[in-house]
């Protein structure tokens, strides 16, 4: 049941779908810079793992998705929390570690949330998110409500058995579930042509009975149109579909990383392959959009991004009195 | 009105009321039903000691077989209960976390803390617990202390029928994740448990025997063991106080204390392997805050540091009896400075 689709059309979105979603892109794009610099300057603690270049997954995914849907995310999610809709300025004082972050500073870069939004989670265990999603599907399954759950994962984490038991899960309860298996081609710094045993992830939807397809993770409609149709069958009853995404980060496994393990791949993609100039090629030479509002968007974001820096620099850290508490709901 | 029913009906019996109560509670796991898609009937087990029999055909829906995949719906359990539902999700036998724990540690028991206080996650995960039942060393593990270990979870270990029901009753309304653990040796027990719902607070220990000559801490199984060992020791006029914390997190510090303040001398009596368990964060906690009222060496009585073995002869030397609960009281209350 693997496939490629064939090259879709963008006629359907509306201007401000399309301006929606160059917007999430650009402000993935651009915090996920910044937060490159800033980490380089020694500002921010910990882990940081980003997502540049991957941000037509995310943008193309969650454009389909509303409230009642959930999604989980990877070690790499500050993208998938944008695409839902996570204020950046929270996130960006959350990777500062500041009391003022999504999550009080006790979460850090790898573990952004936040479930009003239905955003289950950054995840800092490769292949952590699949399972919850089986479970958020069910739930909206169980009351009915038409909500649809996403579990984003790497080419790491098509490995991990709680994965591939999610992927069986699915079908067995027909879950609405969509299994987004992002392949930016390398497992911290292993290839996933080496450690991936089949050729594609999404030949092995067809071992657990639902639909795989295979799309250019560069090209945003591409997204789109495969999310669109894998939201729509599990809205409608259809069960699951594992849709795989190839791409390359822009960036290393971590912040931090010499990534020796690559070539020159990355220049290659972000002159020839990178999703918001293709997007911006093509809504502006189908004649969709000028080019003042999409510039409009980059200065609104650049300034958006500033401000959600200058806002977590300024802002307090977590006191002591916050190490004990949320452990618990009632103690 | 009480009547006299067995721990299995009883932990059954809460999930029915609570399952009347709340239609957000399900229940799942494998064989929890039993026979879905098998071509005889459904509810063919009621999960593989009976416990969850006829629940499937009291709450069409909300009772799921799963397959035999424990990350994948044990997950599902905790991502359900961030999405609205109370699930009861049964991992078979505790010796089962092996294959699903980052799930219930790295997952569950981390999300309200790690979001800032913004997630809830009320699942229960019942499990069967302990040896003797020759169920050898994969099914017959207590770790009860890995689980208390981990802050974000709670952890309920019920001796008898009455605490079972009133806390698996507490369990499901609890927004915290809970790890029920049900002691396979004790569902044939019978003890008279009231119709009606009842939940019994978390983190409150009974005080199943009272005694001036020494503090005697035990769960599950083995609260029995050590009131065998108690009236033993009556008849040598040896009283002990016997306690049962009933849950192990949040365990009830203050009551093992004033009981240790009272008597002077306490035995742990703990069927788990010895090192890093209950028994010895019992006598930690003990030597620590109570160092001034203890008259003997604190004894700690349990399982040796080995797999639980197979042959009755040796499974039977693994756990605890009352020869040896009685041995390590009498060696504290003999103790002489």
């Amino acid at each position: 049941m693997t496939g490629t689709l064939p090259t879709p059309t963008s006629q359907e979105l509306t201007p401000d779908q399309l301006l929606a979603a160059y917007r999430v892109m650009r402000t993935i794009r651009d915090f996920e810079e910044r937060v490159h610099e800033e980490f380089a300057g020694g500002d921010i603690p910990g882990f940081v793992h980003l997502y540049a270049g991957e941000e037509a997954s995310a943008a193309g995914v969650c454009a389909h998705l509303d409230g009642r849907d959930a999604i989980a995310s990877t070690h790499r999610g500050h993208g998938h929390c944008i695409a839902k809709g996570v204020e950046i300025g929270g996130m960006m004082a959350e990777i500062y570690g500041r009391s003022t972050g999504s999550c009080r500073g006790k979460g850090g870069s790898m573990h952004i949330a936040d479930l009003s939004k239905g955003m289950l989670g950054a995840n800092g265990i490769v292949g952590g998110g699949p399972p919850l999603i089986c479970g958020r599907a069910l739930a909206s399954k169980h009351k009915g409500d038409g909500g649809v759950a996403v579990a984003f994962f790497g080419d790491g984490a098509s490995n991990q058995g709680t994965t591939l038991e999610s992927l069986n899960l699915a079908t067995v309860w027909n879950l609405p579930a969509i299994f987004v298996a992002e392949n930016n081609g390398y497992a911290e710094s292993t290839a996933s042509s080496w450690s991936v045993a089949s050729d594609d992830i999404a030949d092995r939807a067809a071992a657990f009975g639902m639909p795989g397809v295979i799309v250019d993770g560069f090209d945003f409609f591409a997204v789109h149109e495969a999310a669109g149709e894998a939201v729509a069958r599990a809205r409608e009853g259809g069960g699951p579909t594992l849709i795989e995404v190839k791409f390359t980060r822009y960036f290393g496994h971590f912040e931090g990383d010499q990534q020796l393990y690559r070539a020159d791949e990355v220049a290659n993609a972000r002159e020839k392959l990178d999703c918001l100039k293709r997007f911006r090629a093509r809504v502006t030479d189908s004649g969709q959009l000028d080019d003042a509002p999409l510039d409009q968007i980059d200065s609104e974001v650049a300034s958006a991004v500033d401000a959600a820096v200058a806002a977590a620099k300024a802002a307090p850290k977590p006191g002591p009195d916050d190490l004990l508490t949320d452990v618990y709901v009632s103690y | 009105m009480a009547r006299t029913i067995t721990y299995r009906e009883a932990i059954n019996e809460a999930l029915a009321q609570e399952m009347a109560r709340d239609e957000r509670v399900i229940v799942m796991g494998e064989d929890n039903a039993g026979g879905e898609g098998a071509p005889g009937e459904m509810d063919a087990w009621g999960g593989v000691l009976g416990v969850t029999k006829g629940l499937y055909g009291k709450f069409p829906g909300r009772v799921l077989d799963t397959p035999i995949s424990e990350s994948a719906f044990i997950g599902a359990a905790i991502g359900a209960a961030t999405g609205g539902l109370r699930p009861v999700a049964e991992l078979m036998f505790i010796d089962f976390m092996g294959v699903c724990f980052d799930q219930i540690f790295n997952q569950a028991a981390k999300f309200r803390y790690m979001f800032g206080g913004k997630a809830v996650t009320p699942v229960v995960i019942r499990t069967m617990w302990g040896a003797g039942l020759r169920a050898a060393a994969q099914h017959s593990q207590s770790l009860l202390s890995v689980f208390t270990h981990v802050p974000g979870l709670k952890v309920a270990a019920p001796s008898n029928a009455y605490d079972a029901k009133g806390l698996m009753i507490a369990a499901i309304r609890d927004d915290d994740p809970v790890i029920f653990a049900e002691h396979k040796m004790l569902y044939d027990t019978s003890a008279d448990v009231p119709e009606e719902s009842y939940a019994l607070p978390f983190g409150e220990a009974n005080v199943v025997r009272e005694g001036g000559d020494v503090t005697i801490v035990a769960i599950g199984r083995m609260v029995h063991t050590a009131m065998e060992a108690a009236a033993e020791l009556a008849s040598s006029g040896v009283q002990a106080e016997v306690i049962d914390p009933r849950t192990t997190s949040p365990l009830d510090v203050d009551t093992i204390l004033e009981s240790v303040e009272n008597t002077g001398r306490l035995v742990v009596v703990d069927e788990s392997n010895p090192r890093c368990s209950l028994a010895t964060d019992v006598a930690a906690t003990v030597a620590q805050d109570a160092f001034g009222s203890l008259r003997a060496p604190i004894q700690l009585v349990t399982g040796p540091h080995t797999p639980v073995p197979f042959a009755d002869a040796l499974e039977d030397l693994f756990i605890p009896d009352a020869a040896k609960i009685a041995g390590a009281v009498k060696t504290a209350v003999d103790y002489a400075r």
